[in-house]
Parts: C-alpha cells; structure tokens; sequence
C-alpha cells in the first residue's frame, strides 16, 4: 500500500502526516505514584499527540486545581482520566486508549491503571498489545506490584517487555543505583521465563530517554523508550524468511453464501450464483492459493481455491487480514470451525487444563456451570476443580479450590463437546479463551490452555455434545 | 459497492489501514453471527459512511444483511440528507429515519433553550432500537474523539434504558468480543473505535469514498459564535450583533446545524484535508461541536444517558 503525500507540505512538525506506516499496540502498567500517567503525558507530549485545545483544557485544570511544580505546571494525569469520578477523585477507573503517530510509526497505547483491579487492567491491556512497560520508581525498586504484573505479562506472554526505571533523576543519575534495580528486575524476569527484557532508565518528568536520549545518563548506551516502541517488531510480522512462528488457523466467522442476491455487476451475477466462501480473520500464520487445509469439527481436508478480500482475489492470506477463503470441496463448515494448515491441528478433546485470570467479582463457585469461547465457538463447559492458584508474591502455586475475583488459578475444565485444543505457548490466538456467565452474560475469567486432555475419538470431530448458539 | 481497490498486498507487513480494516471487518462479521437484528446508525457523517462501505466489504458478493437507522434532528443540512438518501439507495438497503421533530410536535420533547436538539436524539434513537427489536446498534464512534468515548468498549453492553455504566463494563480480551445479553439489553459495536481522524481520511482516500460535499472547501455565509463559524441558516440565523461573511470554509464534522461550526479551510480534495488534518492542532470536536463545550464531561453524561 502506498500513500502518496506531497512533500512540499510537509514541514518538520508535520510528524502525524507522515506517509502511513505500521501500528504498534502497547500497554503501560506501574504501581501507585510511580510517575505512569507522567511518562504517558511525556510521551505524548513530546511526541506532539497532544492537540492544543487539549492542551490548554488541561492546563486550565492544572492551574485550577494549583498543581504546581511538577510536569511544568501540567498534571499529565488529566490527559487521559477521562471519567467525571476519576478527575474528582484523581484515580483512573478503567483502561484508557490513546492514539499517537510519529512518523516511523502508529501507536495504540493502553493506559492501565495500577491500584484498583490490577489484574483486570493489566489482562485487558496485555492481551492485544505487541509491549507492555512496566514502570518501576528507581528510588523503591522492585515492588510486590511490579512481581504481579510481570507475572500476569509473562503468563499472557506479551511479546516485548519493557521496564522503565522511572524517577532516575531523583538519584541524580547514579549508575550503581540504576544498576542495582536493573539487576532485581533482570533477576525476577528471569524467574519467571521472559525470554527477554529491556530495561530504561528514565525521568518522565524531565524527559531523560522517553523520547530523546538523555545525556545525563552517559553510562546507559541504549536506545529512547520511543525509538524501542519504533523498532521493535509486531506480533504478527513474519520471521526473516517469511514465515510465521505460528500454524495457519482461521476460525469461520460466517459463511458467504449470497445465493444470487449479489452486489457485482449484472454480467458477472451469474458466475456468483453458487459463490460460497467462508470469513474470518486469520488468527496466526499464512495460507497459499492451493495449499491443503484441515477443517474441524468434521475432520476434512480440502484444497484452497480462493482467497477473497471484497472483490479482490489474493494469492496469500496472512494473520490478522479478514478474509474469505473459497475451499475445493464442499465440506459441512459453519460458523464456530477452523480451517487449519493441514495436520497441524492438535487432537480433538473434551478436557483442558487452563489458567483463568478471574475478573468478576462474584467467586468461582465449585463445579460452576459456564460458557466459554475460542475462537468463534461457544460451548458449555464444567469448571470441574480448581487445582491451585499462583501466588504472585513468591512466584508458587498454593492450594485452593476457589477463585476470587483478581485471583490467578489453575483449573480443569470439561467441555460439552470436541474441540481442537491448544497450548497458549503454542499458539496465543486459539489457545485463549473467555468464560461467560452462562445466564448474565458477563465475562467472569480470562483463560489460557496450559494442557488438553485426552484425545477423544482423533481426527473425528462428530463430537455429540450441544453446541450452545450465542 | 462502488470500485473496489485493485490492491493486491504484496508484503508480509500489513499496513496500518490494512489492519484497522481487518478489525473492523472482524468486529462487523462478529456482530453478524451472533445478534439476530443489527442496524448500523448512519447519518451520511464521515464516520458512518466509512463503517457503511467496511460492511460491504465485509459480506462482498453478498449484500449488507442489516438496516439502518438514523435519528434526524430536523437540524440536518439538507445536502448531507440527499446524500444520505442517495447512498442508501446505492448500497441496496433499507433506512428508517426517527425524526425529533415528531417528539417535539407531541409534546415528548422539549426545544432546549440553547436551540440544541443534539441531546434530544436519546429518546427517539432508543424507542427506535426498541421498535426495531434491535438487539446490537453499530455507531462509528472512534476512541480518539471523547476522553469519555476513550474509555468505552467496541462491544458496549446498555441495559434497557440505553444507559452507559463505565464502572462496569465487559473486559475487552484479545480479539474475542463477548455480546451475549439479556431480554431488553442490546449491544451497540463500535468497529473502528481504533481509528483516528487521519486514518479515516487516508482511508476515504486510498477507497475513493465519496462523502457529503461540506466536508470540502466551499464558499458560505457564516457568522462568529463561540470561536467557531456557524452557517446561516433557517434553524442557526445570526443574531443582531453578529456580521454575517462569506468565507471559505469546511466542515469537519458533520451533525445539527445549531450547534456544528465549520473551520476555514481551502482543501477541495480528500489529498488536501488528509494534509490539513495531519497538521491540525485542535481536535476535531474541540474545533467544531458546540454541544461538547457544555462541560468537561458533556459526551460522558449524554452516553450514560444512551447517547452515542
């Protein structure tokens, strides 16, 4: 895709006109008072996201309300509270969402709010992101918050983690003391198995290393927080060879099916009248025009004749494109199947273990009754014993047989029906799912599979259970 | 629909609008198979026209399988009326208009003092959900408009009075949206709440979308109130003390002619606006929306009321 903008309009200010690039989604996640919502502000602010009416809105709250010294005068806070209750209260309620360019790239940035309902916040904006940065105060290090939500960041493995050792300007720049937080930190992220993390010594309110590097901190080499959020690579990009890490899946949406009632011109309409095509966006890796897929529930196998997008035919579809895939024969596909790269779909089963973030308020009831849904299928499930629950604290699985709400525990799971189930660590979109409440419909918990059960019958998918439509 | 972009992607990375339009489509599609009746609120506004041509995107060959609705406050500049009328006619599908005229000639509405009938759509939107049996109302709402739009799902959960409750929504967990709902809820999605002002003007330009021709540079009689140019019109005259000018100017919003304000503009084509709104520095409520002005949280208390 290209876009074309005249160069002669643009000046060096011009930073949100540049040519369209790629989009970056990312979280920032920290403890009360350690500067979040500053380095927020500071972010974009300096990277001129912030608009002047903005600006000026909150800088006449600022005065209002005599926040001094700070930020220059600017509570940074006020930028994105945005609910009555949390500018009378000064909290933040819910995930916030905000949106800045900077000519190398897009941002989506979830702003989640440390105190209240951490976990909630934290795997709601951990979920879709590409980063999460942690923010840290140098002068306190390593809290009990900031185990908790590397170990929610390490669980939902977030591809890129970043802590930002916030407040380095209160330790007038001190190596040694930088050092040794960056060494408490590589050492819990190592306990937890983050493959890799980037560590930043930073001042939000002076602006050391958010987006510029600072020069007061000589001892650290490393790039800005923004040049790393420019750089670093998309959940979805391929590998150097163009591959994905990650098996095709497609979970069928709906089937395109027009059956004449169609919009193309009047001479083609007949070449349409046996269209059948079946949407969905592509959930991980990529497929061909001629490749073999395998479909569940139902276990066949067919050849991909077309990948359509809107009346444009692709010769290769890739995650997270929405597309419409026409397949050489005609299987029994509906809504709630997966068409997968062929054999690569694990054996179908009726028990998983999982660990659920649980997020209602209400506890989990021994031997609850619940729907939950991967991908596009909705089926009941049993939560048949909850075997243990994470002490985010010292890292260990303690005891239990219930959850609470911001609990983060192990369970088994019995489903009303086959499904083709996945490790999270193998595959981040089919290996995630919701549980609802089967009458009120709120989502109670976050799931990830950590194991599937037994095979049932393999490779057929005529599992006999009900099948609960939404 | 009208032609459809010949881009064939030839790179493994998408690009920003490739993958805001995946989502959205995701998210139309979602809707689609699990509510019964959807209708797509649709006032010929930018935003609304760009959700319009995602979801014929989204079933092509096949047609939009939902209706539309629009709450017409009687304000409407007349050229954005025969637009609309005229892209529904194009897309093939069916449009219901509730008019607040009609709640005001009944007496189940009041004319404000202010003249501002913007607040006065919640009523005649949620009696036509309610009427329609709509069970999910898409919007074009975009996050980076309200601090309080900010805050709001994609799928956001209203109880049977439309209301808004921000303290209580649904967590929003990867890309598994969850609409189920009880007797007397519906759902209303918004799909490109991720987008931005600029993304959807890149967009109305790599599609060729055509819109409604105030959101170009034109010549119009208008008049200063509250920082803002306002139209001469029969329902937003000028007040003794206000000279009347003839400018060139656009809109960047399109809503009630009482209470949108157009800016001075010289951009003709959609090339011109994407440059003008990529050096804007003024958002484009701020510069335009009247009614957003009443408080800081305007847009809040009229969603918890069942506004957009």
């Amino acid at each position: 895709m290209t876009l074309t903008i005249d160069p002669q309009a643009s000046t060096e200010n011009d930073i949100v006109a540049a040519p369209e690039g790629t989009l970056f989604r990312f979280a920032t996640a920290g403890s009360v008072d350690d500067g979040k919502s500053t380095l927020v502000g500071r972010l974009l602010h300096d990277s001129k996201a912030i608009l002047a009416d903005q600006l000026e809105a909150v800088t006449r709250t600022s005065t209002e309300r005599g926040f001094g010294g700070e930020s220059g005068g600017i509570d940074f806070a006020l930028l994105t509270d945005g609910l009555r209750a949390e500018r009378e209260q000064g909290i933040t309620i819910d995930v916030a969402y905000r949106y800045f360019a900077t000519p190398a790239r897009s941002f989506i940035l979830a702003d989640c709010p440390g105190h209240v309902q951490y976990t909630r916040n934290m795997v709601t904006g951990a979920t879709t992101a590409d980063a999460v940065i942690m923010l840290i105060d140098a002068r306190k290090g390593v809290l009990e918050q900031t185990r908790r939500h590397l170990s929610v960041v390490a669980l939902l493995r977030v591809p890129h983690v970043i802590v930002a050792v916030n407040k380095i300007d209160l330790l007038d720049y001190d190596e040694a003391a930088y050092r040794e937080v960056e060494a408490s930190v590589r050492l819990i992220t190592a306990e937890l198995g983050i493959p890799e993390v980037l560590v930043i010594p930073v001042s939000a309110l002076v602006g050391d290393n958010v987006v510029d590097r600072s020069e007061r901190t000589p001892w650290y080499a490393g790039p800005s927080l923004l040049e790393l959020l420019e750089t670093l690579s998309v959940i979805d990009d391929l590998d150097a060879s163009g591959r994905a890490s990650e098996a095709f899946r497609l979970p069928v949406q709906l089937v395109l099916r027009p059956q004449g009632s169609v919009v193309v011109a009047p001479e083609l309409a007949d070449s349409y009248r046996d269209y059948r095509a079946y949407a969905g966006q592509v959930a991980s890796g990529s497929i061909k025009v001629g490749d073999t897929v395998s479909v569940e529930p139902g276990g066949g196998t067919s050849t991909v004749t077309g990948i359509d997008f809107a009346g444009v035919s692709l010769d290769e579809a890739f995650a997270p494109q929405s597309v419409a895939l026409q397949l050489a024969d005609n299987l029994d596909i509906a809504r709630g199947a997966i068409i997968a790269a062929l054999d690569t779909l694990p054996p179908l089963t009726r028990t998983l273990e999982a660990d659920l973030f649980w997020l209602d308020p209400r506890p989990l009831a021994p031997s609850a009754r619940v729907l939950v849904k991967f991908g596009t299928t909705v089926v009941q499930a049993l939560i048949s014993e909850v075997t243990g629950r994470l002490d985010l604290t010292t890292l260990g699985v303690e005891p239990a047989t219930n959850l609470a709400v911001n609990d983060i525990g192990q369970a088994s799971i019995r489903l009303s029906r086959d499904l083709p189930v996945e490790r999270y660590v193998q595959n981040r979109r089919s290996g995630a799912f919701l549980v609802i409440h089967p009458q009120d419909g709120a989502t109670l918990a976050a799931g990830i599979v950590t194991a599937p059960g037994e095979p049932t019958r393999a490779g057929d998918g005529s599992g006999a259970g009900s099948d609960v439509s939404p | 629909m009208r032609a459809p972009p010949m881009t064939i992607a030839t790179s493994h990375r998408l690009s920003e609008l490739d993958v805001l339009e995946s989502e959205a489509i995701h998210i139309i599609r979602e809707v689609v198979a699990e509510f019964e009746r959807p209708v797509l609120l649709f006032s010929g506004g930018k935003d609304s026209v760009v959700v319009l041509h995602l979801a014929a995107k989204a079933f092509w060959p096949g047609k939009i399988p939902f209706s539309l609705l629009h709450v017409d406050t009687g304000h409407n500049f007349p050229e954005v009326l025969e637009f609309r009328d005229k892209t529904v006619a194009a897309h093939g599908v069916r449009l219901t208009v509730a008019k607040v005229e009609d709640y005001i000639a009944d007496g189940r509405l009041a004319e404000r003092a202010d003249g501002t009938r913007n607040p006065l759509q919640t009523l005649p939107l949620l009696d036509a959900i309610a009427a329609g049996r709509h069970d999910a109302v898409f919007g074009g709402a975009r996050r980076d408009e309200d601090k309080a739009r900010a805050k709001e799902r994609i799928l956001s959960l209203r109880d049977e009075f439309g209301q808004w409750d921000p303290r209580n929504q649904r967590p929003e967990l990867w890309n598994l949206y969850n609409g189920r709902h009880t007797v007397g809820q519906h759902v209303r999605a918004f799909p490109i709440s991720n987008w931005t002002e600029l993304n959807v003007w890149r967009y109305i330009e790599r599609e060729n979308i055509e819109l409604p021709p105030l959101y170009y540079a034109h010549e119009r009689e208008v008049y200063r109130r509250d920082d803002m140019w306002r139209a001469v019109s029969p329902v937003s005259p000028a007040r003794a003390d206000e000279t009347i000018e003839l400018r060139t100017v656009r809109y960047r919003t399109v809503g009630d002619m009482s209470c949108t304000g157009a800016v001075d503009s010289a951009a003709v084509s959609v090339s011109d606006v994407v440059r003008e709104v990529g050096v804007s520095t003024i958002t484009e409520r701020g510069a335009t929306r009247a009614d957003d002005r009443i408080s800081e949280a305007a847009m809040e208390d009229r969603k918890k009321e069942g506004y957009f």
